[in-house]
């Protein structure tokens, strides 16, 4: 009697349902914020009372707040994880491509910062744009971070993309107080009669902060996700770059051998 | 490293000394900038107010043509490979192409003052000059180190000539407003006090000194292959 | 609720951005991932 044995499947591919790049941690992440999102909504446009002096218009400040400090921290992410990278006890890939994936989205919140506030300056200044501190410097960082995601698409070995963009990342360290002193000194110039700022005349009450933190609690989860999923693409990235080198090498070695 | 720099610097001017790039592409191009400007702001009154600003502007444009033939001369043959390899003090080569840079952007902003008195019916007081003069070395230099340090970071990589000035322009934003301002009071610009001119020149110079030791200790490693 | 189109506007874009870079980050690392195996990627 012939005894026929199933192979063992043992290897399973990498690819899943959705995702290639998820784990546990990202899908409970996953689940929380975009929950959050949902709560957010909710809080922010139903339940929450209108300014008094702004009327509905603050309803934006829910989004507009919490993605420029999700930026922020973003850059500060991007900049430790340059000095990580270059230091040389620290050094690993993985610090570089932490340093990216934070970066770029920082982009994204730095655009989505930028436009929300386009949006509320038109409803509360009837102005697109001020030309005051705090936009402009918020501006130079968004062309600044930009900048340093093209030069990460330059080309070359992983350790001198990783070198590069890690003393840019840094250098952007130094660019930003000297920048954001200079349009200070630059806008006190010009003695206008209020800064300004649509958040600065909004008096919060206890919801409005409550809110507030949500947008904030929120929009981190979405940091922390949308980083560790372009985090290890990015790992994906330079593994797929490598295996192709070491086909093509073996590809001409192989050439090489047959006479 | 200072004689390392010495040397570099002579080399780089030197080099346009014989080549005349600068003087015969780099320099009509800031005047012609000059000009266009006139074009399109067309008031004369408006151009003698914003004059300053102008002249500043056409520096800056002309740096990433500076910047970029800076570092042309060098990737060209391989140079800065060469003297890398040759383990020639990186921090000297950097001072050395700043302090080549500087002497160009100087000259240029002479140039470029001149041009505004003549096109713009810019007028240069005689108290106003030790500011300005002040200001245009500090901001030169600025503009020199900065220029060098991202040169360095871009030079030999593919698509580097649209990149640099991408990355410079922001970078030199400070600059800009600060020798804007500080050439509007030294030319004493819509009534500017000579004296709100100096803190626009301690920013410069903190500029000036940042970059030029960031530049100092990054250009090293940003070389390395 | 007045201006309504522009408080829906930020809400949508700021949503709708951060969902579009989702989508696109997990499509490229399905994509990537195609030629290997689950025991392969450091954070299984």
């Amino acid at each position: 009697m012939a005894v026929t044995t199933q192979p063992v499947q043992t290897e399973r591919p990498a690819t899943g349902r959705v995702t290639a790049t998820g784990t546990r941690v990202t899908r409970w992440l996953a689940v929380a914020c975009w929950l959050g999102a949902g709560w957010l909504l909710l809080a922010g446009l139903v339940l929450s009372p209108p300014d008094v002096v702004q009327g509905d218009s603050v309803r934006i400040m829910y989004a507009h707040v919490p993605s420029a400090w999700i930026a922020y921290l973003a850059f500060v992410v991007t900049a430790v994880s340059s000095a990580a990278y270059l230091w040389p006890r620290t050094r690993s890939l993985t610090w570089d491509r932490i340093a990216g994936a934070s970066a770029e989205v920082g982009v994204l919140f730095m655009g989505i910062t930028l436009v929300t506030g386009m949006l509320w300056g038109r409803i509360t200044w009837g102005v697109f744009w001020q030309w005051d501190p705090r936009l402009t410097t918020t501006a130079f960082l968004f062309v600044t971070f930009a900048g340093y995601l093209a030069v990460r698409g330059l080309g070359g070995s992983h350790e001198q993309r990783a070198r590069r963009s890690a003393i840019l990342g840094l250098l952007a360290v130094v660019e930003i107080p000297l920048v954001h002193f200079s349009v200070v000194l630059w806008r006190s110039l010009h003695q206008e009669a209020s800064v300004l700022n649509p958040n600065g005349d909004v008096q919060l009450d206890g919801f409005m902060l409550f809110t507030l933190f949500t947008g904030v609690l929120v929009f981190t989860l979405f940091y922390l996700w949308l980083v560790l999923h372009r985090q290890r693409v990015l790992w994906l990235q330079d593994h797929h770059d490598d295996s192709g080198l070491d086909e093509a090498l073996s590809a001409r070695r192989a050439e090489e051998g047959t006479p | 490293m200072w004689r390392v720099a010495r040397l570099v610097a002579a080399k780089d001017l030197r080099i346009e000394w014989r080549s005349r790039v600068v003087t015969n592409q780099v320099v009509p191009f800031a005047v012609l900038v000059l000009v266009m400007f006139a074009f399109a702001l067309d008031v004369e009154s408006v151009l003698q107010r914003v004059a300053p600003g102008l002249v500043w502007l056409a520096v800056m444009f002309s740096q990433f043509f500076l910047v970029q033939r800076a570092f042309a001369v060098e990737t060209s043959d391989g140079a800065l490979d060469a003297l890398r390899v040759a383990g020639v003090d990186p921090a000297g080569v950097f001072l050395g192409k700043a302090l080549a840079l500087m002497a160009q952007l100087a000259s240029l902003v002479i140039l470029l003052l001149v041009g505004a008195v003549l096109l713009y019916r810019a007028e240069i007081r005689a108290d106003g000059l030790v500011l300005l003069v002040t200001a245009a070395c500090s901001a030169t230099a600025g503009l020199a180190a900065v220029g060098t340090l991202y040169g360095g970071l871009t030079a030999g990589a593919k698509g580097r000539e649209t990149l640099l000035p991408l990355l410079l322009a922001p970078v030199v934003a400070p600059v800009l407003i600060a020798a804007a301002r500080a050439t509007e009071a030294a030319l004493g610009t819509a009534g500017t006090a000579l004296g709100d001119g100096w803190p626009w020149v301690g920013v410069l110079a903190t500029f000036a000194v940042a970059f030029g030791v960031v530049g100092t200790v990054a250009f090293g490693p940003l070389i390395e292959e | 609720m007045e201006d309504l189109g522009f408080i829906a506007a930020s809400y949508v874009l700021t949503l709708g951005s951060i969902a579009a870079l989702a989508r696109w980050t997990l499509r490229r690392g399905r994509r990537l991932a195609r030629t290997l195996r689950r025991e392969e990627l450091p954070w299984t």
